[in-house]
């Protein structure tokens, strides 16, 4: 295949970006996207040229570190799936891709397509856990879980991360991130003992970020690579009615 | 209660978006009802005789400001929560987004835009001249406003018809979003009673609409 390149190039997160053109000539269709950016790299230090830095680490789709904007969707064109999982053989041969990074007040570019989301972090360390006391590990049947609520819980802790709700978001919101990292530990008995600190914790460091506010467009559920599902926003909504009023 | 309440988080001004919204889709089922009795051909007997008990009611005076109220909180948070939304991303995407979406659920703050130049409209034509804010030759006597024979003036006039019917098109869009998006916001979701809530919406959202649309038709092609 042989594709045009357009890709945001930015020197550092002080310098103004510009998008950038590359010519890449015979690409496999079973390369992967990333393999195909590291093709382009290798040619680029070919020619003395600074390679292109983006985010990536396990390739596999589980560490939630590719963060590509491509032609108009976070993680390309295919669903469910994230950047380092997608193949060339989604586009076709000639075909003009646009690579950005994700774009949000709180992601700021660290460099050309590589975004710092610390503030994930930030939200997570509000309470995004589950305090434990240190000493002997109890029975784990000694605590009940319906099994409903375990597959629930499962599937939202599903999420990894990666950022692509924000992305999609018309909003930049990260309701369906937290949404999905408070219903794991609210639909668990042990989790529910920190439940409304946690929820009013998270939510009021989402908005000191300056995450958008989440308008139910859905398109974060439908960007989504794990599909985390739109009912965490509305468990996540419940939770902090409850923990607010009573 | 505790008093943290009070402060606004961006979850808590949603869920008064979306009470308020709900609240103001109630209300609008009263004005159709009132609205439909311009189709009787009675002179404007019951028009004016609803348009009457709405105005002089005690009960229904505390309802309006409760609405006033609704609308304009409403409107504001709708407002806030937009320039936040924008806020949130100073660098715009070249490449516009591509995901796939609800029809116009992106679009709810330009629809809701609409509503409102229409509900200047609306007052200026009604609810301002009650107030004696705005003159009108139709007032008696007594300085009560026919409202009869301005609605009347009004749908005679085709521009003022067809944009009127336009607005309710918009507006059908705006609550088809508005009314499953309410709920979400509320933290009712269910896998079986979500898809109930959906079609209800949809269902209102043409039904409501289609009956204030009906009286512009009426007064331009059938009467």
């Amino acid at each position: 295949m042989d594709l045009i390149l357009k890709i945001w190039r930015q020197k550092d997160a002080k310098s103004t970006g510009k998008f950038v053109t590359y010519s890449l000539k015979n690409i496999s269709p079973n390369c992967s996207f990333l393999e195909m950016l590291d093709i382009l790299n290798e040619q680029l230090i070919q020619k003395n040229e600074e390679p292109v830095v983006f985010d990536h680490d396990c390739r596999e789709g589980i560490c939630g570190m590719c963060s590509l904007y491509i032609n108009g969707r976070p993680h390309g064109p295919d669903d469910a799936v994230t950047a380092c999982q997608l193949h060339m053989r989604k586009f076709k041969d000639g075909d003009t891709i646009v690579i950005e990074p994700w774009r949000a007040r709180p992601f700021p570019v660290i460099r050309d397509l590589m975004v710092d989301r610390s503030a994930f972090d930030k939200i997570i360390q509000e309470g995004g856990y589950v305090s434990v006391n240190t000493g002997g590990a109890a029975e784990a049947n000694n605590i009940l879980v319906g099994k409903e609520n375990s597959e629930l819980a499962m599937d939202a802790a599903a999420c990894i991360g990666c950022g692509a709700c924000v992305a999609a978001c018309k909003n930049a919101s990260a309701m369906l991130f937290v949404s999905a990292k408070v219903s794991q530990f609210a639909l668990l008995p042990q989790g529910q003992v920190e439940a409304k600190q946690r929820v009013k914790k998270m939510v009021k460091m989402m908005d000191e970020l300056g995450f958008g506010n989440c308008t139910n467009t859905y398109a974060c559920e439908a960007e989504c690579p794990k599909l985390i599902s739109r009912s965490n926003i509305a468990r996540m909504n419940r939770e902090f009615m409850c923990a607010k009023v009573i | 209660m505790n008093s943290s309440f009070f402060r606004f988080s961006s979850i808590t001004k949603k869920i008064w978006m979306a009470f308020l919204g709900l609240f103001l889709m109630i209300f609008l089922v009263v004005h159709l009802g009132i609205n439909l009795c311009l189709l009787r051909d009675d002179g404007g007997a019951w028009f004016t005789a609803a348009a009457h008990f709405m105005g002089t009611n005690y009960i229904v005076k505390v309802f309006e400001i409760g609405l006033f109220a609704g609308f304009i909180i409403h409107i504001l948070l709708g407002i806030i929560l937009q320039v936040q939304n924008w806020m949130a991303r100073p660098v715009r995407y070249m490449v516009s987004n591509k995901t796939d979406t609800p029809f116009l659920s992106k679009y709810m703050i330009y629809t809701g835009g609409i509503v409102l130049i229409f509900l200047v409209i609306h007052f200026i034509n009604f609810y301002f001249i009650k107030l004696g804010w705005v003159s009108n030759p139709n007032v008696s006597a007594d300085g009560e406003p026919e409202f009869y024979t301005i609605a009347q003036q009004l749908f005679a006039n085709p521009v003022y018809s067809i944009l009127y019917i336009c607005l309710f098109i918009v507006l059908g869009f705006h609550l088809n979003q508005a009314f499953q998006a309410a709920w979400q916001t509320l933290g009712i979701n269910h896998p079986q009673y979500t898809t109930c809530i959906r079609r209800f919406g949809t269902f209102y959202a043409i039904v409501v609409p289609l009956g204030f649309i009906i009286i512009p038709f009426y007064y331009l092609f059938i009467r």
